[in-house]
């Protein structure tokens, strides 16, 4: 016995009237057409569901506000709403690739938190509290060209201008710093390593 | 008895989409209004 098979148009129009098993017939009708065309695009089962799913939605909302003209068929109406929607995914995802987890690969291999912990932020505190304490330590002149260079960045021409010295005496004075400075640190066995 | 290596072809003939996304759409579909109001559509959506 042969099965009547209603046409598409009719059944879009019954869909329009209010029939919901029309659109179950309709996406049973077309599906593997439809999702093969989109999967030989996408080559990725979710995404091929997705815009599967955005597809059908278009599809709806504009049957639903009788925007549907019925010069064209129904199915390559819909393959073109999918071949849109392929393209705004691709346009998408050229501006931000999606990148998906995998055994081989992860993705917080490439994606790093740099910001500190709260731990490494209060070792932090620690550190440079140590260091200030161990720096008025030492003598005033040889604090002030370790200041200059440090904490404001200036150069040793620089520093040698407004503290009215030689650079030679201001790359002495630097390098006398450093050498208390390490002495200090030994002497006091602070440990300045994060 | 030999093991046989070869597998079965993964890839399906006939290609479908996951029924909780036909469900999806169909349950979409049921939930959705379209109201014209002037020239304008307003989309309902029950729950």
């Amino acid at each position: 016995m042969a099965t009547i098979q209603i046409p598409d148009a009719l059944l879009v129009k019954n869909y329009i009237a209010g029939d919901e098993n029309a659109l179950a017939v309709l996406i049973n009708r077309h599906q593997s057409k439809i999702y093969g065309f989109i999967y030989s695009k996408m080559a990725d089962r979710d995404v091929a569901d997705d815009v599967f799913q955005d597809t059908f939605i278009k599809v709806i909302k504009t049957l639903k506000s009788n925007s549907y003209n019925e010069e064209g068929k129904f199915l390559p109406w819909v393959m073109r709403i999918s071949h849109n929607l392929i393209v705004d995914h691709y346009r998408k995802n050229k501006k931000m690739p999606m990148l998906r987890e995998t055994e081989e690969f992860s993705i917080f291999s490439v994606l790093t938190d740099t910001s500190m912990n709260a731990e490494g932020r209060i070792i932090t505190e620690v550190i440079e509290k140590d260091l200030q304490k161990i720096i008025k330590q030492l003598p005033d002149d040889q604090r002030e060209v370790l200041t200059m260079r440090i904490y404001q960045d200036l150069s040793f021409n620089e520093i040698a201008e407004l503290t009215g010295v030689s650079i030679n005496t201001a790359l002495g004075r630097m390098r006398y710093a450093l050498m208390n400075l390490r002495k200090l640190i030994e002497k006091n066995q602070i440990i300045l390593t994060n | 008895m030999a093991k046989l290596y070869s597998k079965k072809a993964l890839a399906n003939t006939k290609m479908l989409p996951k029924k909780e996304t036909i469900n999806f759409i169909l349950n979409y579909s049921k939930a959705l209004k379209m109201v014209k109001v002037g020239n304008m559509n307003f989309e309902l959506l029950a729950n």
